[in-house]
């Protein structure tokens, strides 16, 4: 039997049925459209959820100073001074499973303005800071690599100081002189509002200045820095990454094996944790729904071709009596299947992918659709064709001519 | 000669039923010759096994007994895919009830044989569907399907459609079943021509005028062949239909 007489004969009997094979055809339609448009919101909300998750910052590294311990008694974390800038530098030239690192100076500081003043916190950075903490700039710009290397009196201000010392949030201070310390620094940017973090403290209540300016000009003891800040290159290696520089600055600080350490590495591993679980529900979520949907639409298809089975048997008793022979009508059904699949999974494609255009037009949801979703979802509904097809085809292929003639 | 002559023979043909406890017989121990180009026509009440014997013969049921040779070969040993092939190539089927593909057309529906015959080559597929509807004279009904066509069309597109594969023998289960008598002789017109060109023609019918139009008649009761005579003053159905044009002229005139 040539394969393309089969497909003429199963062809021309769904075109005899058109409402049928539609009606068959709808079942997949939108079990396809529907995995495509709830896998592409359903990406959507969770790339927009792993973008928060890494603005709180779960790829971060915190390394801190040891504590201290004198005569017994131990002083708290940080107590002991033991980093130093160069442990910073090696960290980025070294270790590169970190992405970005910048060793951190920082004091509480009176700040001055005209009239008024103000008590706030004075952070010295490197530029790398800005993009661990996925911080942003409304005014102004940020610090240049000549400012850095300079020690130039400029600073970046949140919008807690800006209100206390000029008594509008939104006020535009670039350009202005506050002195810090009784040191003129100018203020080049102002940065986004943040907000309270997870504990209440205030983060737009900072002064951002360049690692150099805090560091020489305001600091009593210049050896030592208060801590470094490093990022992982993804959630996953940051475990690997405090490996790599615990074991980095445990030969730098010549400390044996068998001593504790003189510094501490954290990280935010809760929140990378509940980053993972959120992500794996959400993934069980999308697909049970896309199983289920594309189930759905295959009992339809198996349905309807049972019963199109029973009430096409005089059909095929006239098709065996001209000549057709088992596998011919088995193959007749099981491409008439396939091909409600496979048709009903283009259009569902582009009714889904239409579907989702849609929800990220009127809806603002974000949407992103996945060549994967496709081709599983169409891969899916074909072989549910294929499968569903057969135990109907099977049925018909099996019938005696004669019975199958006489059948009313 | 004598060999290919004998196109179809059964002995000792035995069918029987299974009603609970009790076993029918359909057909008791038939044996029969039919030649090539012979015109049978099979008589019989209903019950009689008449349309179970052509079922056997025309390869749709299989008898519970007995030998079946068709062209001097051996056709119940073969398996269901021969026997496809050989109703495909050999038989044609013509059944009371017509049995097209609704919603689809007359010539969709000639075209199906050769849909299912390997042989036949796309090209000429459309070709040999319209030299047998024009054979049959449905030339200008190409398109027309089987709801806009009257029995007796529908009839002769069956006829088409078995006669599509140049098969040898036409089985014909009362193809007249259906139809008034002046269709049913142009019915028979178009069996008679075929049979003047060399096909066989066996033929299931409980009518005896229609049975006059054969070369021989078998009539069947309970299972058995009870009288097997060719048949004398034989129908031609040209002269018939004209009989029935001169009556309908003399009914106007007068």
């Amino acid at each position: 039997m040539k394969f393309f007489n089969l497909f003429r004969i199963a062809y021309r009997s769904l075109n005899r049925n058109k409402l049928r094979s539609f009606l068959t055809m709808l079942g997949i339609i939108i079990g396809v459209a529907s995995v495509i448009a709830m896998l592409a919101i359903g990406e959507g909300s969770n790339q927009t959820i792993q973008k928060s998750i890494a603005s709180l910052g779960t790829n971060s590294i915190y390394i801190f100073p040891g504590t201290n311990a004198n005569g017994g008694v131990r002083g708290g974390a940080g107590s002991n001074q033991t980093l130093k800038l160069e442990d910073a530098d090696a960290i980025a030239a070294h270790c590169d499973l970190v992405k970005y690192v910048t060793p951190l100076v920082q004091r509480k500081s009176q700040i001055i303005f005209g009239a008024k003043n103000w008590n706030t916190m004075i952070i010295g950075i490197r530029n790398d800071y800005m993009l661990i903490r996925s911080l942003s700039i409304t005014k102004g710009s940020g610090f240049s690599e000549a400012d850095q290397r300079s020690a130039a009196k400029v600073c970046l201000v949140g919008v807690t100081v800006i209100f206390n010392l000029f008594g509008d949030e939104n006020y535009n201070p670039i350009g202005q002189i506050i002195r810090i310390n009784s040191i003129p620094v100018k203020i080049v940017g102002v940065l986004a509002k943040m907000g309270q973090n997870t504990f209440g403290q205030d983060q737009d209540d900072i002064v951002l200045a360049p690692f150099y300016t805090v560091q020489k000009r305001m600091m009593i003891s210049t050896d030592h820095i208060g801590s470094i800040l490093a990022s992982g290159k993804s959630e996953l290696q940051v475990v690997d990454a405090v490996d790599q520089i615990t074991s980095l600055l445990r030969e730098k600080h010549k400390i044996a094996p068998s001593d504790d350490i003189d510094f501490t590495v954290r990280t935010q591993s809760e929140l990378s944790n509940i980053f993972g679980s959120i992500t794996k529900v959400m993934t069980i979520l999308l697909a049970s729904i896309a199983g289920i949907s594309l189930l759905v639409g295959g009992i339809g298809i198996m349905n309807i071709m049972l019963v199109s089975v029973t009430e096409r048997t005089r059909e095929i008793g006239i098709r065996m009596a001209i000549g057709a022979k088992g596998k011919d009508v088995l193959f007749q059904f099981v491409i008439e299947s396939i091909l409600i699949s496979v048709v009903g999974g283009i259009i569902g494609i582009v009714v889904g992918v239409l579907a989702a255009e849609m929800v990220a037009t009127f809806g603002g949801w974000p949407v992103v659709i996945t060549p994967l979703s496709i081709i599983l979802s169409f891969g899916f509904s074909s072989a549910i064709g294929l499968f569903f097809g057969w135990y109907p085809a099977r049925k018909a292929a099996a019938l005696n001519p004669i019975d199958a003639l006489r059948y009313e | 000669m004598a060999e290919t002559e004998n196109l179809i023979t059964v002995k000792d043909l035995t069918k029987t039923y299974q009603t609970g406890s009790v076993e029918v017989f359909a057909l008791k121990a038939i044996s029969l010759t039919i030649n090539k180009g012979e015109f049978v026509a099979i008589m019989g009440a209903s019950g009689s096994g008449k349309s179970t014997f052509m079922n056997i013969v025309g390869c749709l049921d299989n008898p519970t007994n007995g030998e079946y040779l068709m062209e001097g070969k051996d056709v119940l040993t073969r398996d269901k895919d021969e026997l496809a092939e050989l109703r495909n190539s050999k038989l044609g089927f013509v059944f009371q009830s017509f049995n097209l593909l609704p919603r689809t057309s007359a010539q969709e529906n000639v075209e199906l044989p050769l849909l299912y015959n390997n042989k036949v080559e796309a090209s000429v597929r459309k070709q040999k569907a319209i030299e047998a509807l024009t054979s049959v004279g449905l030339a200008d009904r190409l398109g027309a399907m089987p709801n806009e066509l009257s029995g007796g069309q529908q009839q002769r597109v069956a006829i088409a459609r078995a006669l599509v594969n140049a098969p040898l023998i036409i089985m014909a289960d009362e193809p007249t079943g259906n139809l008034d008598s002046k269709t049913s002789y142009e019915i028979m017109g178009i069996f008679q021509k075929l049979n003047d060109e060399g096909i066989t023609v066996v033929m299931v019918t409980h009518e005896p005028d229609i049975a006059q139009f054969a070369k021989s008649n078998i009539v069947f009761k309970d299972g058995k062949i009870i009288a097997n005579h060719a048949v004398k003053d034989r129908k031609i159905a040209m002269e018939e239909l004209k009989k029935i044009a001169n009556l309908t002229d003399e009914n106007s005139t007068t």
